[in-house]
């Protein structure tokens, strides 16, 4: 804050506690940060967190592994099979399934289509953040929606899926699978160029994005930041090219590094790694095998010697873990879900404190966050 | 300026698009075959009963508890004169609709294939005013399969 020597303060001032949230449009769901402001300028921020817990992982114990499932939808329900794959596959390397071919490259397909559809998502999110109302929400909706059609199609279920199961998938895909990621794909690209249009070059817009909110690589890394929004940083650290999962190490695709950190930066990498999603799923329909989706043998019940394991895997906020414990048995012993949102969220006051107050709203945004990842 | 007026340029190439938006509640998008929405059961048509036997496997796999189920003796059974050959058949059963969270489990244990997620509008235009109003009676799980319209789909 500037203060000009000439009219020096004679009265007492006191800085203003804003309570924002938990139900506010602008906090991505039930989020309450308590800020500081003195003036325009947030001088501290509290985040609240919590409001969202539904014990999933404890609920995860008392239940068999198929029937954990769908609670790890709804952990992060923007992108509902990457968190399933996280969760399959932990249980899969502790019980030592092998997955078929053909399981694994439509995961793959599967998992960078919801990716797009959670990246679509951030775009109109962060495009209301910023003051744009409504157009880039629509124009993200529009494709979203076809990818959710064209999961409705394959796995009975728009957004809680429950389709990837131990050592495999739950059925097979429709016949016609290839062709409609081919015409959805086809949407998709004509949605990124809408957004690239309306938003990367505006003016206004960068003006508003541009330096705020930066944060530098050695921070970002030290508040266990993942993803995009450490990608944005300029830390090439991507799981799917660090410790290929699936088949990423067999499709040719590039780590989006951004340069300053800022808002601007993490846009931009979210809006290229669209283009990267749509380019791995053109190289896995093009080399997706046919054959089985399930092993030959597989227990009627589920059961897994004990033993524990951590597994990650890049969901489209950052690294989605899963660690598991087991005592033998059907049911996991312990289960810990590591979001990547909860790590993401602690640079919050770190990138937010010394900007404005509307400032501290977009940074929100732009570490796209989702509660239900965050409080589980 | 530029990057403006290529925004603006963006917005305006939209106005030349054919609207995707649908008129919902007059026009109901054709919904895919494996559509999920409540479980509900199914009828035999050939011997005039439900497949269902009350062998609790679907209560027992469901993750949120949405299920009752009570079985009796079937009083249709050949022993007993009638035409059917299950020994048991469901007395009662009720699904909370409300609790379930359309997970499929209850499709992939049972063993008779009496049960099956309904893939028709009807099944995602449920609103009530009443919680209570959710849990779903035997009569009312049965009614729509018993039209003989619903086409139900069971992964293999």
């Amino acid at each position: 804050m500037v203060v000009r020597p000439e009219i020096e303060r004679e009265f007492e001032t006191q800085d203003l506690l804003l309570n924002v949230g938990p139900q506010h449009p602008s906090t991505h769901g039930v989020f309450r940060m308590v800020m500081e402001i003195d003036g325009e300028l947030v001088k501290d921020v509290v985040p609240y967190i919590g409001y969202l817990h539904r014990g999933a992982e404890k609920l995860c114990e008392t239940m068999d592994y198929r029937q954990g499932i769908g609670f790890m939808d709804r952990t992060e329900y923007l992108a509902a099979f990457n968190a399933e794959l996280s969760y399959v596959m932990a249980v899969e390397e502790l019980a030592g399934l092998e997955v078929p071919d053909r399981a694994q490259w439509l995961r793959m397909i599967l998992c960078e289509m919801n990716r797009i559809a959670s990246h679509l998502m951030f775009m109109g999110a962060f495009g209301i953040d910023v003051g744009v109302f409504g157009t880039p929400f629509i124009y993200a909706w529009r494709e979203r929606e076809a990818i959710f059609d064209l999961f409705e199609e394959v796995s009975g279920d728009r957004m809680m899926y429950a389709y990837f199961r131990p050592g495999g998938l739950a059925w097979e895909v429709p016949v016609n699978f290839t062709e409609r990621v081919r015409e959805v794909l086809k949407a998709v690209n004509q949605g990124i160029k809408d957004f690239d249009g309306l938003l990367t070059e505006n003016e206004v817009f960068i003006a508003r994005t541009r330096g705020v909110g930066a944060i530098s690589a050695a921070d970002a890394i030290d508040f266990g930041m993942s993803g995009p929004s450490l990608r944005a940083s300029g830390v090439p650290l991507d799981i799917r090219r660090t410790e290929p999962y699936l088949k990423y190490a067999e499709v040719d695709f590039d780590v989006v590094v951004g340069q300053n950190g800022d808002v601007y930066d993490r846009y931009l990498c979210r809006l290229q790694e669209l283009r990267e999603s749509v380019r791995i799923v053109e190289q896995c329909l093009e080399k997706l095998p046919d054959g089985p989706i399930m092993p030959e043998k597989m227990p009627r019940m589920l059961r897994t010697p004990p033993g524990e394991v951590y597994i990650r895997t890049e969901a489209p906020r950052g690294e989605y873990g899963i660690y598991l414990v087991s005592e033998g048995g059907n049911r996991p012993y312990r289960l810990k879900v590591r979001s990547a949102c909860l790590s993401n969220l602690q640079a919050l006051k770190h990138m937010s404190v010394g900007q404005y107050v509307a400032d501290a709203i977009i940074v929100l945004g732009s570490i796209d966050i989702v509660l239900s990842e965050v409080d589980r | 300026m530029k990057g403006l007026a290529k925004s603006l340029m963006t917005t305006l190439s939209v106005f030349a698009r054919k609207p995707v938006t649908r008129d919902y509640p007059n026009y109901h998008k054709p919904i895919p075959e494996r559509d999920r929405a409540f479980p509900l059961l199914l009828w035999d048509f050939e011997i005039d009963e439900p497949f269902c036997t009350g062998c609790h496997a679907c209560e027992r796999a469901c993750p949120v508890e949405c299920m009752t189920v009570l079985m009796k003796d079937n009083p249709n059974h050949r022993s007993q004169g009638g035409d059917s050959s299950r020994r048991k058949i469901i007395d009662k059963f009720w699904i909370d609709y409300a609790r379930c969270m359309r997970c499929n489990i209850c499709v992939e244990v049972c063993n008779f294939d009496a049960i099956a997620m309904n893939n028709t509008w009807q099944g995602h235009e449920l609103s009530v005013h009443d919680r209570s109003d959710l849990v779903m009676d035997l009569p009312q799980l049965l009614a729509q399969s018993k039209t003989g319209n619903l086409k139900e789909w069971v992964a293999d």
